[in-house]
């Protein structure tokens, strides 16, 4: 029977091209077909040439993770071939290029085919090699060549003579395939023809701030935050919005925490770097109380570290960074889908609340694209930034202490209730006071909105759970890996273990009662998370004195479902022994 | 603007307040009292800030005054305007994002040497080549103040600090040199101790279209006592100082043994709100349907 659930992973040297576009295509035009898509790309950091690879799971059903190992393995050269082997699943297919590649024959699927001479003597155009493997795997695996030569169409339509060359290697590399005998199973067969959104993660959070009201951006250029930056300078203009490309990232911040002093929801985007150039400003919207929203993509540090690996070890950082004792929201989307929801939600929550939201993401959720059926735009509470509405000037209190913490905010060139935003410790009217009893009066404040976020987001929204009602292990996890315990979860219940998960997108403050309710529902807790040290695991202890299993994978790459499958096996032998 | 859960986002709309009482000096006054030493120069660039909004009878509600860490950025809690104490060194970017969300505001920024030449001197060159159209007033008293006593980067050579107890090392830096080469469309200098021709000048640059930078020698009374130094140095430009052109200004700052008063440079060039905001005109609704077509 042939599969119609597979991963594809192509690899090779970025100076000869193509190798990030070959996948991107065939990805998106399986997606125009109705398959559904799962991508995962690493590029090196150098700007030309290095090592990059690409790994799209196609399948016929909903995926949620970019799966196990691979099952078709296209290598470029031979430094591909000696990384990715390994990962190579039993069963699986090896496509090479026959005089570039020397490989070891060791039971896989072998089809070699000597690439760059056939695009060198057949078609006199070696910079046609990715697009004559593209129609290589068109034919292999079952995508209607036509489907790829609208996608050839659309990338050159500004350099006509290029158009024919590449369709003629795509049909080329097509036609070749008539010549192989196909001896593996993979194939593609036909999909519903349903379109449905191709996004990335990025893609995602930006459109989520266009539609949570975002109309001021700042940003710098960082990876893997910058696509953020590019989409809202084309998109902001359009809206009646402005973009700022700032100096620095705390110019970006300064200018984001001005512009919705101003009246304007207004957000940024860094990585981890960044970030932490940003810590100062966000210690003082918090004091002075001023919404923002900050996305941090993390990647793999300390300092300049792996920039285009993915790692979740800025947790700490933006639970606890900064100088002082200040509250702040942090979110951490789940999947490229919840990017867009949670994003909108910390444009509700920064203005309601009044204080710093900082989303985590990350290098894989942010670069990665998923195939989407609709985006969810619906039951999104009225959330709105308190004013002054009649109150006379005399009388504003802007830091007015009130039952939630929650004071009105006058808006400058609107409002005749003026004030001093302070970063200094200051009373109810904003001016300077340094008093103790001042400070702790309004340090408690500050912290008494934290209190009315806890209740807000100690619902199903911002705590998802499944799973058996009285698992023997209970996963929690947060961020990007939610696809990958799915689905190990999924393949542990269907071993007849029993098995739950909850993975809540409120890290701080903490969905409590449903955290304790899960834990308490759970014999034992497992906490996977791609850092070292354990952050989130740490923030639970600190929090509910949980003493959970820890997880913990660094190295830039995600967790795998077989991974996460196999340790639920491992914590279980003992239990069922 | 609708948002999509239904809030409406503050609209900046600009209609003046119906003035029926001429404001006065004392309207712009907050009532808190300067925490300045004194004889500090900064009392009269505050009082030159005054007579420059009362002058130019500004709304309140339209105008923010900005500022960073310093005794200088004390400044705003000392108007009745809207106003924003940040951090060491950002005023010009949180001014910078102020104006961009709604560039009718009236903003001013003040600091010192340290706040923009120092710890926000980054920020200071890209802040003048965007021509932000805000006037930033720097307070130069070539020490720190707050922090007491320590040298600041408009020192002059050979100046003995706390931290310098063997005399400054390096050369003072120029601020109306740096604003002229950075892109600034209006430069020039005050003297705190000549309130009047201060006012006149601060009433220039907020009317300028465009970075207005003013330099004020505003002496530190308590930790670097300058003021027989500049009552001797200062000077008015030639009288007949041509302030259009851009390379006898730049040569004359760098080059200058008076401490000139007056407008060194002045020009028209686009201002970045504004050419940011061209598109204004066929501004759309934002429509998630329409807009999620891209990824279909």
């Amino acid at each position: 029977m042939p599969r119609d659930d597979f991963v594809i992973r192509i690899g090779g040297d970025t100076a000869i091209g193509g190798v990030i576009s070959t996948g991107e295509n065939f990805t998106t035009a399986a997606a125009k077909l109705g398959f559904r898509t799962f991508t995962f790309r690493t590029y090196p950091a150098e700007i030309k040439g290095g090592h990059a690879w690409f790994q799209v799971r196609i399948s016929n059903r909903p995926v949620f993770s970019l799966g196990d190992g691979c099952d078709i393995l296209i290598v470029f050269d031979q430094e591909a071939y000696e990384l990715h082997k390994g990962d190579l699943n039993s069963g699986g297919v090896l496509i090479y290029d026959s005089d570039l590649v020397s490989v070891e024959h060791d039971g896989h699927v072998e089809y070699g085919v000597p690439f760059q001479n056939i695009a060198r003597q057949e078609l006199d155009f070696v910079r046609g090699t990715n697009v004559l493997i593209l129609g290589v795997m068109a034919g292999l695996f079952g995508l209607p060549v036509a489907s790829l030569e609208e996608m050839v169409k659309t990338r050159y339509k500004r350099r006509a003579e290029l158009v024919e060359k590449n369709l003629q290697a795509l049909r080329h590399g097509f036609e070749y395939t008539k010549k192989i005998q196909k001896q593996d199973k993979y194939w593609l067969g036909t999909a519903d023809h349903i379109s449905r959104l191709v996004m990335t993660g990025n893609d995602a959070i930006s459109a989520g701030a266009l539609h949570g009201g975002c109309r001021y951006f700042a940003g710098y250029p960082i990876t893997p935050a910058s696509d953020i930056l590019e989409t809202m300078a084309n998109q902001l203009p359009r809206f009646g919005g402005v973009c700022l490309q700032a100096e620095d990232e705390m110019a970006a911040l300064a200018s984001v925490i001005g512009a919705s002093y101003a009246g304007t929801r207004a957000m940024t985007a860094t990585s981890g770097p960044g970030f932490s150039l940003m810590t100062e400003l966000m210690g003082l919207a918090s004091m002075a109380e001023i919404p923002i929203v900050i996305v941090d993509s993390q990647r793999s540090g300390p300092s300049t570290g792996m920039p285009t690996k993915l790692e979740q070890s800025d947790l700490f950082h933006a639970l606890y960074g900064g100088h002082g004792d200040f509250p702040r929201i942090v979110l951490a989307p789940a999947s490229v889908q919840n990017c867009f929801r949670v994003t909108v939600l910390a444009f509700g929550l920064a203005e309601r609340y009044q204080m710093p939201v900082i989303i985590l993401s990350d290098q894989s959720l942010s670069h990665r694209t998923e195939t989407i059926e609709k985006v969810d735009a619906s039951g999104f509470p009225v959330m709105e930034r308190m004013r002054p509405n009649g109150a006379s000037s005399e009388d504003y209190l802007r830091f007015e202490l009130t039952p939630d913490g929650i004071s009105p905010m006058a808006v400058p060139g609107v409002d005749p209730q003026t004030y001093v935003a302070p970063g200094l410790e200051h009373d109810e009217h904003g001016l300077p006071r340094l008093s103790a009893q001042i400070h702790e009066k309004m340090t408690q404040k500050r912290f008494g909105k934290l209190d009315a976020v806890r209740k807000h987001i100690d619902t199903e929204e911002f705590a998802p759970s499944y799973g058996d009602a009285d698992a023997d292990l209970g996963i929690i996890g947060w961020g990007a890996t939610q696809g990958s315990i799915r689905e190990a979860v999924d393949r542990a219940r269907e071993k007849g273990y029993k098995v739950a998960a909850m993975h809540p997108r409120c890290l701080n403050p903490l969905p409590e009662q449903r955290l304790r309710d899960f834990i308490a529902s759970c014999k034992r807790i497992l906490v996977p998370e791609c850092n070292y040290q354990g952050q989130f695991a740490h923030h639970l202890t600190a929090n509910l004195g949980l003493q959970p299993i820890k997880m913990n994978k660094i190295g830039g790459l995600p967790f795998t479902p077989g991974e996460i499958f196999a340790k639920i096996e491992e914590v279980l032998a003992h239990a069922y022994a | 603007m609708p948002t999509p859960d239904g809030a409406q986002a503050a609209q900046p709309v600009l209609t003046k307040e119906p003035q029926t009482t001429t404001l006065t000096i004392k309207d712009y006054k907050s009532g808190a009292k300067p925490v300045w030493c004194p004889g500090c120069g900064d009392f009269g660039v505050l009082s030159a800030a005054y007579k420059a909004l009362a002058q130019l009878q500004l709304a309140k509600k339209d105008v923010v005054v900005v500022s960073g860490i310093g005794c200088s950025s004390r400044t705003p809690y000392f108007l009745s305007t809207y106003g924003f104490h940040s951090v060491h060194g950002r005023s010009l970017p949180v001014a910078t994002g102020i104006k961009l969300s709604n560039p009718d505001l009236n903003v001013l920024v003040f600091g010192g040497d340290g706040d923009l030449m120092a710890i926000g001197a980054g920020h200071f060159p890209h802040a003048a080549a965007r021509n932000v159209n805000l006037t930033c007033i720097m307070m130069d008293n070539q020490t720190y103040g707050l922090t007491k006593a320590q040298a600041s980067p408009t020192s002059f050579i050979g100046h003995k600090s706390k931290t310098t107890p063997y005399g400054v090392i390096s050369k003072p830096v120029k601020p109306v040199l740096v604003a002229l080469t950075a892109g600034a469309t209006f430069v020039a200098r005050g003297y705190s101790a000549k309130p009047n021709e201060l006012a006149a000048t601060i009433v220039a640059g907020i009317e300028h279209n465009g970075f207005s930078f003013i330099h004020v020698q505003s002496p530190c009374a308590e930790f670097l006592n300058t003021y027989d130094y500049y009552d001797e140095h200062v000077g008015d430009l030639p009288e007949d100082w041509d302030r259009h052109d851009l390379g006898k200004a730049i040569s004359l700052a760098a080059t200058e043994e008076k401490v000139h008063l007056g407008v060194f440079y002045e020009e028209e060039r686009p201002i970045y709100e504004r050419t940011a905001r061209e598109f204004e005109s066929q501004r759309q609704e934002f429509v998630l349907e329409d807009y999620l077509k891209r990824f279909s």
